[in-house]
């Protein structure tokens, strides 16, 4: 069994002495694990950093075997990510959810896609937020748990869109919620994509989707909490430490 | 009974070491017992005094003999400095270079999603302790330059933050170093942390 293909490295493990364990999020391939010989050495530890784009070969056996990689550097971002602590803290998250949402071995090429904008943008710290808010959007939609925000779950309505339900995930109007507002999630318009995106809007969407991703993909995937790295660039950007 | 078990279990136990193989490590029991007398029981020794005092010093993380280890002890050393690295093994490059005079902190790890290294997992809080105690003025951050290295390093800057000076080491192109052969990560960070000539 063989392949080709690119991926984004999520993380990489020692194995053995001078080997790694390297594990990918590729387009055709979805998350994907196995051994690179001599991916400890000196030579390839640069390279083999979180959030860089691989040139993979895989090949093994069977195909339920780990296998091994053959890989070459196509791009690096640990040197973009390194100039802002936000963005370090935004390529921790991303790579850790990946690693704790995605099934091995299922394809998931649009998130892939999504994925790869998104880090290549980690050196534009003003977008980056906004653009994770988007791509959280996206992964609990491809994860099954998609926001409906098309409509109000009431009356219908398309307008004045407030609230999102804590339990459906559907939007609710000013209107339709009534006295159940207080226990509704609000609806920042940024994630309708109105306005012009402060921060105090993604932060509360990044509120919801982190509910949604507590409150329902957590318990369905792995029966344990969302990773830390995301809590701790959630706690980055409130302090509003954007430029370092 | 094999007249070669304990030799054979020796080489065994060697060969799980660092750099060795089964076949270093046959090589290296065999030079240990045609020389005996010189080296296989002054190691015998050494090993087993060593088994039984090895300890983390108490102040800082580095491995010694006693609970405080020299460098802590030593009335040389400046006080107003703390360079934290990651492990013992860091410690002992940055000795080797001979250029820092100050003292040292091991964390004993970097905060690690992945493994699940938490900051209470590491050695920070006594770090966060030494800092007031020893009237720090300089913590110099002297991790690796990796995903989790950087990480950690930010995240002891903002326990740290306003409390002393928080310096980082320089990244870039090393001594000797080839442009043509550099990873662009690298070259990426040389160029952001360019100086006048």
């Amino acid at each position: 069994m063989e392949w080709r293909d690119q991926g984004i490295l999520l993380s990489a493990r020692p194995y053995g002495e001078t080997g790694a364990i390297l594990e990918m999020f590729t387009p055709e391939h979805g998350r994907h694990a196995g051994v690179m010989r001599g991916g400890a050495s000196r030579k390839m530890a640069p390279i083999l950093q979180a959030g860089a784009q691989l040139d993979l070969h895989w090949s093994a056996r069977l195909e339920d075997h780990l296998g091994t990689f053959k890989a070459e550097p196509m791009r690096s971002r640990t040197a973009s990510a390194m100039a802002s602590r936000l963005s370090l803290a935004g390529l921790n998250t991303v790579t850790a959810l990946l690693r704790f949402c995605l099934p091995e071995r299922q394809a998931y090429p649009a998130l892939y896609a999504r994925t790869e904008t998104l880090l290549d943008l980690l050196p534009e710290i003003a977008l980056w937020p906004l653009a994770y808010l988007q791509w959280e959007m996206a992964l609990l939609d491809e994860m099954g748990f998609g926001l409906d925000l098309s409509c109000c779950a009431v009356t219908g309505a398309v307008e004045d869109l407030a609230y999102v339900s804590p339990r459906t995930g559907r939007a609710v109007s000013a209107a339709g919620a009534g006295d159940w507002a207080a226990r509704l999630l609000p609806l920042p318009p940024i994630m309708l994509g109105q306005g012009r995106a402060p921060d105090a809007e993604i932060a509360a969407g990044l509120r919801v989707t982190g509910h949604f991703l507590m409150q329902n993909l957590a318990p369905q995937i792995a029966q344990k909490p969302l990773p830390e790295a995301r809590a701790r660039f959630i706690q980055r950007f409130e302090r509003g430490l954007v430029a370092d | 009974m094999s007249s070669t078990r304990d030799i054979d279990a020796l080489i065994e136990m060697m060969a799980k070491l660092p750099g060795l193989g089964p076949r270093s490590a046959r090589r290296a029991v065999l030079q240990l017992i045609r020389k005996r007398a010189l080296q296989m029981e002054p190691l015998a020794d050494l090993m087993t005094s060593v088994a039984a005092t090895a300890c983390e010093c108490r102040n800082c993380g580095n491995i010694g003999t006693q609970p405080v280890c020299d460098i802590c002890l030593s009335n040389e050393r400046a006080t107003g400095q703390i360079c934290v690295v990651e492990d013992v093994g860091d410690l002992w490059a940055m000795e080797r270079s001979g250029v820092f005079k100050g003292r040292y902190h091991v964390l004993g790890g970097t905060l690690s999603a992945l493994d699940a290294i938490g900051p209470e997992t590491l050695r920070i809080p006594k770090l966060s302790e030494r800092v007031e105690s020893e009237e720090v003025t300089e913590v110099i951050l002297a991790l690796n330059a990796t995903v989790d290295g950087l990480t950690t390093a930010h995240y002891i800057a903002d326990q740290l933050d306003g409390r002393c000076r928080i310096t980082s080491l320089a990244q870039g192109v090393p001594i000797g170093g080839e442009l043509d052969y550099l990873d662009d990560g690298t070259i990426t960070a040389a160029l952001n942390a360019r100086r006048e000539v």
